[in-house]
């Protein structure tokens, strides 16, 4: 059983490593590649290059890869949790959290004026503002969860938290000067770089003790395969397993928001592609190569959105829509089948 | 008699089930007192809305009963922890698996969750139970074959494959025979038979295929608007018990054949 997949993960584990290093290669400014090594091993010559690589594309890439694996992860684990092919890593409302803790910061400093203008807009209140939206509209489903009995009904609360955040953000909006506004939709469109090295120890941090409690639910999302009531006779806890599984698709999704920004379409798409080349529903075999896919594909995403050799980044944003979506669409097409 | 010398695998005394909420209490049925002995395969018949499901649900512990105790193996049925009860009594659902894309073996394999370690990796005492269970059900050929390219009459085995490897004294399912044609209706109730005798598992199914329950089953459970009536098939027939199973306008009980016709 093993052994069937062993080729697939060497072949994604290398081809991980390829699309890093054509990521970090790649850029505004052009490095020779014997420039970029010594670069990242510290012993370039070129101050600026050393300086380019290792404090802007370094962080970035592996931005980049924590961003594409746990969105993925995230996705992959409320596809199966929810038992719902169409949720994402977003459906419990936790970049919507996100969204709104942003948009007091920016937009609300116009509303309230006063005390809230004179706060630096810096990138750490917009972080703290993200994580700790995302936060409460955690602590919110998961104290609903806790008395709701039907998992569906948790899917449709947090769309629900989802809407009362946009038709805040809305009434936000309406009442901001048109740069505050610019400054939240730049932060609606995603972004890997602008991220020192501190704020990516704190950001893997977060990220760990997500993928740890992932790591601890691999049997019981094996087991929520057959349903809640088959789940329940085989002596799974279910109430317990449940939390884990929130809990741990906040933290991965909420950090990962907090510090790039909603990221689109990774999250369920990456889940998908991955169940159509490997064929299984197994999830000791779909974790691993969910992660190592998602960061594939969120670092090819990057390499695309920064247009090498100009000077222009579209957002990441729409490069992992325009680049994902036809992916997806292609692979059901192909197949004929959507495996679920 | 023999059954005298047998293990008691499931009793209740005088159970009553049904719905309880703050307003009232909805009583399904009452007076129920069952024996299961092990090695029996057990079927349970009645009108649609007469409560097997209801039944089958309280026996399996998804809902309280209203009253009345219920034992398994000689021990309180709430006495159980959710990993004890796991490896005492599987299921079979009519609900439809969530996810077909697993193979055969995996989805079978699911059955030794509760004795797999933290992360569910399967020990070689787990494979060889697996491996026993599919030969059981004459599932080796399709072993390796994903789910949803599987008959209905084939995913039902595979369902019955995964309650044995649970390898649980007890096997309960809920109308297992739903959905099937005729001749797989009459397989998948034999192989039960086949199974109870073989394994010496105690095996309750329910069913509206009354005539092939008669047949086939050691004792039955029948549901009537006058109560719970648990007997042999031979007996329940002299009692003359399926007679009152259904409005008599349409259909009639045939006791030399053991069967009902339609009125002329």
């Amino acid at each position: 059983m093993k052994t069937k997949y062993t080729y697939s993960f060497i072949g994604l584990s290398i081809a991980l490593l390829l699309c890093f290093f054509v990521n970090i290669s790649l850029g505004s400014v052009s490095i020779p590649i014997k420039d970029v090594f010594n670069s990242i091993l510290g012993t370039s010559d070129n101050e600026n290059w050393q300086y380019i690589i290792q404090d802007y594309r370094l962080p970035k890439a592996l931005t980049a890869i924590l961003v594409g694996s746990g969105l993925g992860i995230s996705g992959l684990l409320m596809q199966t949790f929810f038992r719902n092919p169409l949720a994402g890593p977003f459906v419990l409302g936790i970049s919507s959290g996100a969204s709104l803790g942003v948009a007091l910061v920016i937009l609300g400093s116009g509303l309230f004026g006063g005390a809230f203008a004179t706060v630096l807009i810096s990138k750490w209140s917009i972080v703290i503002a993200a994580i700790s939206g995302s936060f409460l509209v955690l602590l919110a489903v998961l104290i609903v969860s806790a008395r709701v009995r039907d998992t569906m009904a948790i899917l449709i609360i947090g769309l629900m938290f989802g809407s009362i955040t946009a038709a805040v953000v809305s009434v936000l909006s309406y009442f901001s000067s048109a740069e505050q506004l610019q400054q939240y939709i730049f932060w609606g469109f995603g972004s890997l770089g602008n991220l020192s090295w501190n704020e990516l120890f704190v950001f893997f941090g977060i990220y760990l003790l997500g993928m740890l409690l992932t790591i601890f639910s691999i049997k019981a999302l094996n087991t929520f395969l057959l349903g809640e009531n088959y789940a329940k006779s085989l002596g799974l806890n279910i109430k317990q397993s449940r939390l884990v599984i929130i809990l741990a698709t906040s933290l991965l999704a909420g950090t990962i928001t907090a510090f790039a920004g909603p990221i689109a379409f990774i999250g369920l798409a990456i889940p998908h592609m991955t169940r159509q080349l490997f064929h299984t529903s197994n999830h000791k075999i779909l974790l691993p190569a969910v992660f190592l896919f998602g960061a594939i594909v969120m670092l090819i995403c990057d390499s695309i959105s920064q247009l090498p050799t100009s000077d222009y980044t579209l957002p990441i944003n729409a490069i992992t829509s325009l680049i994902g979506a036809p992916v997806v669409v292609w692979l059901l097409v192909r197949k004929r089948k959507m495996i679920f | 008699m023999t059954e005298q010398t047998q293990h008691i695998i499931l009793e209740t005394h005088d159970l009553s089930i049904g719905y309880q909420s703050k307003k009232a209490t909805a009583v399904i049925a009452s007076d129920i007192n069952i024996e299961l002995y092990q090695g029996e395969l057990i079927g349970l018949v009645g009108a649609n809305g007469i409560g097997k499901s209801t039944l089958l649900r309280t026996l399996t512990s998804i809902q309280p009963a209203l009253s009345g105790t219920i034992s398994l193996s000689k021990k309180p049925l709430n006495d159980y922890t959710s990993i004890e009860l796991a490896k005492t009594m599987s299921l079979v659902l009519t609900e439809q698996l969530m996810s077909k894309n697993l193979s055969v073996f995996e989805l079978i394999a699911l059955g030794r969750q509760p004795y797999t370690n933290w992360v569910g990796n399967l020990s070689d005492l787990d494979i060889t139970i697996v491996n026993q269970s599919i030969a059981q059900t004459h599932l080796s050929d399709l072993k390796h074959r994903k789910c949803f390219e599987l008959s209905d009459g084939q995913l039902q085995k595979v369902m019955i494959a995964r309650a044995l490897a649970q390898d649980t004294n007890l096997i309960i399912l809920d109308e297992p025979t739903t959905h099937l044609d005729m001749y797989h209706k009459a397989y998948i109730l034999k192989l039960l038979q086949k199974l109870a005798k073989d394994t010496n598992k105690t095996i309750l199914f329910s069913s509206h295929e009354i005539d092939l329950a008669i047949q086939l089953c050691d004792t039955m459970i029948v549901m009537t608007n006058d109560g719970v009536i648990y007997d042999s098939p031979c007996n329940l027939i002299e009692r003359g018990v399926f007679e009152t199973l259904f409005p008599d306008d349409l259909i009639g009980f045939d006791e030399k054949t053991g069967s009902f016709r339609v009125k002329k």
